[in-house]
């Protein structure tokens, strides 16, 4: 296991700039990138997240131990697969109909998102986490480890030893975790989820977790794999 | 030490035109609803209100998907106030008919008009007339640079790709004023920021959730912006929801089933959770809610305008479906209450 110190941020969004201030806040070399130039983003994050370094894809994905996906959805596939080859990645992306446009058109109805992901960055290990929690509860309720009343984030992959690291990642950026090992249980935070939006305690998202097939969206999802 | 100019800050009321209840519970109809908003700017006006905004929606919990024509019914009741939408929807819109409808909104109210452009955080409008929202960047990008050209009230040539091209073709009715105020609202995306200052245009920051410390780098950004692009630094204004009673705990549980019911509902269609408690009292008491009694308030209000060096605050009220009188206690209260309790504590700050 590769101890991280370098964080690479794929978008410099409102969930894109939350991250890297956290993660700068954490003590990690932050590099982050826009979709356009440089130097388009360059004043964004000087006076944002003062620290971070504005970079091209490329610059960011090189020089870091750790990827973090944050841009719309239905753009993950202008990012060539083979520039994450062999990453550990993070997927804080949900499927957003208001900036993504008509969910068939940017998923395949038959899976998750994060399936679809992890699919398509076949050489790399996804991990999908941050986001269920809203950009500015992330921002807000980032507290030291033993904090009372600290929130906790779902953190689910396939790779256990992945999704063991990025839990021990997510514990630094200053949050408790719940862990799964399977990419597709990244459903249960999904927007129509009881726990999309929603900020909670470690118990109380284990709770939910643990009994999603009784939730009204788990009821849902499960009907429709029975279809 | 407060560096804010109270004699120079402005305080706006807006409303999205939440379909309005009867005393007994029941749903008044949205053309009650409308005439209710008109009596409430008229209201406003009394008041001494800086702004009345009103916002622009194409769902069945709002009455008005045609602010403007709500303004200039509100116009010919008023005097001073002036007459802002909240916001206008510019990526689905048609900037000519936009620059043309507040054109006549400023010859109505005698220069009063004020136009608030955004990207919109309600979609209905795209596909009711015909956008497709994958263009929702490109959309807003064009129209804004179409707008800009047409406000010189000039003939313009322009070459559209969503919108129409023009040759040396002029735009009506002139205004006799100083031209149409424009802002740009934003809810948080550093590029807006960015362009806001590019253009000149003055900033209204959405802030509907969270605490109002977090957009103070955003302020600096906008300074910067401005810097770069040899543009003026202009007062900032803020937008946040409340509601305001007599009675501390009577203005929480009203807003509280108010705020809750109207927040659900949005997030029924977008995936949302439904809100907490937890997560309201949090906003209540140190985030994006202005609710309370008109103590309550005006500290909370005064703490964001001094933090901010803000010039302008608007209070968003109406959510869920509040009965009359709750409207128009509160529009009461804002007015004879809070804004002078807020001058004094900024004030006594300085």
């Amino acid at each position: 296991m590769t101890k991280i110190k370098n964080v690479g941020i794929l978008g410099a969004g409102k969930v894109g700039i939350v991250l890297a201030q956290l993660a700068l806040k954490a003590g990690y070399h932050v590099r982050i990138s826009g979709s356009g130039s440089v130097e388009k983003i360059a004043m964004t994050i000087e006076t944002l997240v003062p620290g971070a370094t504005p970079a091209t894809n490329q610059g960011v994905v090189a020089k870091s131990d750790l990827i973090i996906l944050a841009i719309p959805l239905s753009r993950y596939k202008n990012i060539k697969s083979k520039l994450l080859k062999g990453k550990l990645v993070i997927d804080a992306m949900n499927y957003w109909w208001e900036t993504d446009g008509i969910r068939e058109e940017v998923l395949d109805p038959s899976s998750t998102s994060s399936e679809q992901v992890q699919k398509y960055f076949n050489k790399s290990t996804v991990v999908k986490t941050f986001n269920h929690m809203g950009y500015h509860n992330l921002q807000e309720e980032a507290k030291p480890a033993g904090a009372e009343n600290r929130k906790a984030l779902f953190v689910t992959g396939d790779s256990k030893e992945a999704v063991d690291e990025v839990a021990e990642f997510v514990d630094t950026m200053g949050f408790d975790t719940v862990v799964h090992y399977d990419i597709a249980d990244g459903i249960m935070t999904e927007p129509g989820s009881e726990l999309f939006g929603a900020s909670l305690t470690k118990a109380d998202l284990q709770n939910v977790i643990d009994h999603f097939d009784e939730t009204d969206f788990g009821k849902k999802i499960k009907a429709e794999e029975q279809g | 030490m407060s560096m804010v100019d109270v004699d120079k800050l402005q305080f706006g009321l807006e409303t999205f035109g939440d379909i309005v209840s009867a005393e007994d519970g029941e749903l008044l109809t949205a053309g009650q609803s409308i005439r209710q908003i008109v009596k409430e700017g008229q209201l406003a006006d009394k008041l001494g209100v800086d702004v009345f905004g009103v916002g622009e929606h194409h769902r069945p919990d709002y009455s008005v998907s045609s602010p403007e024509i709500v303004l200039g019914s509100i116009a010919s009741v008023t005097e001073h106030i002036k007459l802002a939408t909240a916001v206008t929807v510019l990526s689905s819109d048609d900037p000519v008919r936009v620059y043309e409808r507040f054109a006549t909104l400023e010859g109505l109210s005698e220069g009063r008009a004020q136009v608030m452009l955004g990207r919109g955080s309600f979609t209905e409008s795209f596909p009711l007339f015909g956008y497709d929202l994958t263009d929702y960047d490109d959309l807003f990008n064009e129209k804004l640079e179409m707008y800009s050209q047409l406000i010189k009230e000039k003939p313009i040539t322009w070459h559209g790709k969503f919108t129409q091209s023009l040759k040396d073709q002029d735009v009506y009715p002139k205004t006799d004023y100083n031209g149409i105020e424009t802002y740009i609202g934003i809810g948080g995306s550093p590029e807006s920021i960015i362009r806001t200052a590019r253009y000149g245009y003055k900033v209204i920051l959405a802030i509907i959730g969270g605490q109002a410390d977090r957009f103070v780098p955003y302020l600096n950004l906008y300074k910067k912006a401005a810097e770069k692009y040899n543009m003026p630094v202009q007062p900032v204004a803020v937008h946040s929801h409340g509601f305001i009673a007599d009675d501390e705990d009577e203005a929480v549980e009203v807003a509280w089933k108010n705020i809750k019911a109207n927040f659900d509902r949005i997030g029924l269609t977008r995936g949302w959770a439904p809100m907490s408690r937890e997560q309201f009292d949090g906003e209540t008491k140190v985030g994006s809610f202005y609710v309370g009694n008109p103590e309550h308030v005006a500290q909370r209000m005064a703490r964001t305008i001094n933090l901010m060096n803000l010039g302008r605050f608007d209070l968003v009220y109406g959510a869920g479906n509040q009965t009359a009188a709750q409207r128009e206690r509160m529009i009461e209260l804002y007015g004879t209450k809070v804004i002078p309790r807020v001058k004094e504590i900024l004030s006594e700050e300085g």
